[in-house]
């Protein structure tokens, strides 16, 4: 994987009237990961989507080297599509990657339509998308809601292994989460 | 060129075959029914039929063309779908582009095929039929076009769809004065006229809808 980097300067996001943070700088390298902690309303997923570079932040400023890949609480799939399907579409734009679809314990699911899928299911079905897509920054909003304890490790796991491979994992969550190196911050510390 | 393909596939597929977005027949069948009444409301005399037929069907066009307005934008945002091409660097502009040629394949070619059948209900001659017929092929781009813009504008807000019927009711009045109007003067000049303003419809809308999907964004 190509040498990635994702940094932040001084970060100040209103959503509304409200002032959600300011003041938030990050840098992140090859091989690290990060927990952004934060009671719910707190910003997390704003800050998710400023790092994507899908909503301008306030003041501040985001440089990212290296394609991103984000997951959050839509799974991009077409609901009325087999999850075989849904999933081609992206591998399309993609290129073939190599999710393991048997990992992730989709292998059995593919002839379902997205919207019979569970919530733990479509995460993984997003998971599945996020793999194929080979990005090597990954910005996770919630990756862990609605999945179970195996769902949990599972997640984990694909965090310690992208970020092994010189990926970089920045993961928005409000729940414990194991993470290479541990580091995390809390959004709490930069509320206005 | 090859993610413009894959677009246009995705979306063609959600838009004719789709289970869930479903019924490619219905804007179609609409159409038909339309024309079917029409005869009923205004009664079986021949010449009236003849004179006001033509501009009958260029309402049912429109009509038809605005019934999958909902279905257009809305669930793909929902979706976040366009968040994820825009990670890609599959712009917004290139994504409404296939979504217009989507949507243009998924109701005019069956329209015009539709228009033979209607054109005997409501009574109008060949050579009348005719000029629907290409005043149809001429509009019907732009009626697409239309479509798209008004879904990617309205998409996100609550009554997002009856309010884009509405609004593209009065956007669509220039091409149904110039497509229905080259039946009165039996002209080319209307006609051109229409495939003139359905280009101008066709080259913003990219542009514009794209612009409204960023600005949606939050």
């Amino acid at each position: 994987m190509q040498a990635c980097r994702l940094t932040a300067n001084n970060l100040a996001c209103q959503r509304g009237e409200r002032l959600l943070f300011r003041g938030l700088g990050l840098e992140l390298r090859s091989g690290q990961a990060l927990q952004v902690k934060g009671a719910n309303g707190i910003g997390k997923s704003s800050l998710i989507r400023i790092l994507a570079g899908l909503l301008r932040p306030l003041v501040g400023d985001v440089a990212r080297e290296g394609s991103v890949g984000l997951l959050d609480e839509r799974p991009a799939l077409d609901p009325g599509l087999p999850l075989g399907q849904a999933l081609a579409f992206w591998q399309r734009l993609d290129g073939p990657g190599d999710a393991e679809l048997a990992q992730l314990g989709l292998s059995g699911l593919l002839e379902v339509p997205v919207r019979y899928l569970s919530t733990g299911q479509k995460k993984r079905a997003a998971l599945a998308r996020l793999l194929g897509q080979e990005a090597p920054i990954w910005l996770l909003d919630e990756p862990l809601n609605g999945l179970d304890t195996r769902g949990v490790a599972l997640v984990e796991a694909l965090v310690a292994q992208h970020c092994a491979q010189g990926g970089i994992a920045l993961v928005a969550s409000h729940q414990p989460i194991a993470l290479p190196g541990g580091q995390a911050i809390d959004l709490a510390d930069f509320t206005a | 060129m090859s993610h413009f393909l894959t677009l246009l596939r995705r979306d063609l597929g959600l838009l004719l075959g789709g289970e869930r977005r479903g019924a490619t027949l219905l804007p179609v069948l609409f159409f038909l029914a339309v024309a079917m009444l029409y005869p009923f409301a205004v009664g079986p005399d021949a010449p009236v039929l003849a004179r006001t037929g033509g501009g009958v069907l260029w309402i049912a066009a429109l009509l038809a063309a605005i019934l999958p307005l909902d279905r257009l934008v809305e669930p793909d945002m929902e979706l976040g779908l366009f968040d994820q091409l825009a990670l890609r660097g599959i712009s917004e502009e290139l994504a409404m582009t296939a979504r217009m040629l989507a949507h243009w394949l998924s109701f005019a070619p069956a329209l015009l095929l539709a228009a033979i059948p209607a054109s005997a209900l409501v009574g109008i001659d060949a050579a009348t039929l005719q000029t629907v017929e290409l005043g149809l092929l001429a509009g019907t781009p732009g009626l697409a076009a239309l479509g798209v813009l008004v879904a990617a504008l309205t998409a996100g807000l609550r009554g997002g769809a009856a309010l884009g019927g509405l609004l593209v009711i009065p956007l669509a009045v220039p091409l149904l004065v110039f497509g229905a109007g080259s039946l009165s003067t039996g002209g080319e000049a209307g006609i051109a006229l229409t495939a003139a303003f359905s280009l101008v419809l066709v080259a913003i809308t990219p542009f514009a809808a794209g612009a409204a999907i960023r600005s949606g964004r939050g």
